[in-house]
């Protein structure tokens, strides 16, 4: 069980590591980087299959059927596009890899 | 094998892939395989949870059978819908559908706290609770915006829609869904009626199309950044609910990584974020704009390609219109033919050139130009003035220089590129309009400033043409 505690402990390093990793990015990545951290959060869809089976009603069907379907829709978006940028991205030493 | 231990496991390992991917994202040599690093992390984390079938609460296993079928059926569709249009969205339009994406893992996060709050059955803690709570409301004012954010940004709201005393009415707006929420945690200790508690959702829905809808096109780009932000924090909140580090460090990093890159993107534009989102960028355009001396010079696209063609040094400033007009391929083999010539060309992007910053860069890497002949504003401003032609392909208010000099103008204090310092500038224009901004632009009736109307695809060509003709055979 996570306890208060350590739950603050958990974001408080998550929330420095997030910005170190930003912090010394070069503009160009800005636009993949922003859609590669929209993809990471896209991690939501797990704790919606959590929700979605322990749902226990009609109603919680529902709602846990939709956050399942908007976190895929997240995560799967996410990846595709950011990787379709970041493909793109070639230097002029190599020759076409 | 105990399938708490899998889970768990798995999820380390997913939550040091994600951080790890976005390392290697972090520069542009390993950034296409930071990606896929993190996929891989998203692949393991999503399988290893199915595994929760066998550890449901006692009160949901006679509905197992019927959640794990919705279960497959919702990811099935969701990935399948958004695999095939993120790969067949163009390049231009990718600010709105990141902005789509966005919005759907905010209302994942919303969802997962509706799934909580309406489990009135069962006895809540409140820390819990009023964290479900802040987390679902993040969660669903990022749905609305994004959405909102997704529509004007693909032309399907037009202009913004501003009523007066719109900030008291979104203050008290968000003050009374925010209490409605703290009333369900704490007062109904989650045991409140369906009803409130779908007011409460409502009510942040509602708020987040208020907060959207005043803020115009151009600063678009910031919103969905501070969204990114508000979906990653939503998702670290839900992860302490459901007691699920990954989605806490995951999304914890993305909130402050997303935070991170707001500033730097408002910072770029020269302004706060508070003043993005409070007040009215545009509503002073047409105030006064002072005579403009001169007048505009226009020049054949062809004339400009051969004096391009007999210049030592050429930087291109592009802007949106060369994407629009998907002119990024004819613009770069009109490049490698001045390369061949032995002209040195490089590029100036502007922070905020195209719809987001680092757009332009996109846009440019489609069309094949290598990146380490695009430079940042800063590392290229110097050298205007050592360049024989400056061309502004499609770019407007960032190379105006009124935002240096006239104090009246609504863009005054954005950073410029200094085109103007180039011993001859091309602007190639579709026509005599003005920029995003509404701001008419002293470049262009500069005295050595020429104009190259037409579209730039077809300018381009022209200019290719013109050069291609005068070396013969080659």
């Amino acid at each position: 069980m996570l306890t208060g505690f350590i739950a603050l402990y958990i974001f408080m390093l998550a929330a420095f590591t997030g910005y170190e990793i930003i912090g010394r990015v070069p503009s160009i990545l800005h636009t993949p980087l922003m859609s590669g951290s929209n993809f990471v959060h896209g991690i939501v869809v797990v704790g919606a299959l959590f929700a979605l089976l322990n749902a226990t009603s009609v109603l919680e069907q529902v709602i846990g059927f939709f956050g399942v379907l908007l976190g895929a829709g997240n995560a799967a978006g996410g990846y595709v596009v950011t990787e379709r940028m970041l493909q793109m991205f070639k230097s002029s030493d190599k020759k076409k890899a | 094998m105990n399938p708490t231990l899998i889970i768990d496991a798995s999820f380390l390992a997913a939550a040091f892939l994600f951080i790890y991917g976005l390392k290697r994202m972090s520069s542009p040599v390993t950034a296409a395989s930071g990606i896929r690093v993190a996929g891989l992390g998203m692949l393991i984390a999503v399988l290893a949870s199915f595994l929760y079938v066998f550890n449901v609460s006692e009160a949901a296993l006679p509905h197992r059978t019927v959640n794990v079928i919705l279960a497959a059926v919702a990811l099935i569709l969701g990935l399948g819908w958004a695999w095939t249009s993120g790969k067949k969205v163009e390049m231009t339009a990718m600010p709105q559908m990141v902005a789509l994406y966005n919005g759907m893992g905010g209302g994942a996060a919303a969802a997962i706290g509706a799934v909580e709050l309406f489990r009135t059955g069962e006895a809540h803690e409140v820390v819990p609770l009023v964290v479900t709570v802040i987390g679902s409301l993040i969660g669903a004012i990022s749905l609305s915006g994004s959405l909102i954010a997704w529509a004007k940004l693909d032309g399907r709201i037009n202009g913004t829609w501003r009523i007066s005393g719109q900030q008291l009415l979104n203050g008290t707006f968000f003050v009374a869904t925010l209490a409605l929420g703290l009333y369900i945690a704490l007062v109904a200790h989650g045991h409140a009626p369906v009803a409130l508690t779908a007011a409460f959702f409502i009510g942040a829905l509602i708020f987040g199309v208020l907060m959207t809808m005043p803020i115009g096109g151009a600063d678009m780009p910031v919103v969905i950044s501070l969204y990114n932000a508000f979906t990653g924090l939503a998702v670290g909140f839900e992860g302490f609910v459901l007691q699920n580090p990954a989605l806490m460090i995951a999304g914890m990093v993305v909130g402050s990584a997303g935070t991170l890159l707001t500033l730097l993107m408002a910072k770029a534009m020269n302004r706060s974020v508070s003043n993005v989102i409070f007040s009215n960028f545009g509503a002073t355009g047409d105030e006064e704009q002072g005579e403009i001396k001169g007048s505009m010079k226009p020049v054949d696209a062809g004339d400009a390609g051969i004096n391009m063609r007999y210049s030592s040094k050429v930087i291109i400033a592009p802007g949106y219109g060369l994407a629009v007009a998907q002119a990024q391929h004819k613009l770069y083999e009109f490049v490698k033919l001045l390369q061949d010539q032995g002209v040195e060309v490089k590029f100036a992007i502007h922070p905020v050139a195209g719809r987001m910053p680092g757009h332009m860069n996109v846009l440019l890497a489609e069309a094949g130009v290598p990146y380490d002949i695009i430079y940042d504003m800063e590392d290229i401003n110097g050298e205007f003035k050592e360049a024989d032609v400056a061309i502004v392909i499609g770019a407007n208010d960032t190379v105006n220089p009124a935002a240096r000099t006239n104090k009246s103008s609504p863009i005054y204090g954005m950073p410029i590129l200094n085109v103007d310092q180039a011993k001859q500038v091309y602007v190639v224009k579709r026509g005599q309009g003005k920029g995003y901004s509404g701001v008419e632009n002293e470049l262009f009736f500069a005295d050595n400033t020429n104009m190259v109307y037409g579209d730039a695809q077809k300018v381009m060509v022209a200019m290719i043409q013109a050069v291609k003709s005068l070396d013969g055979g080659h």
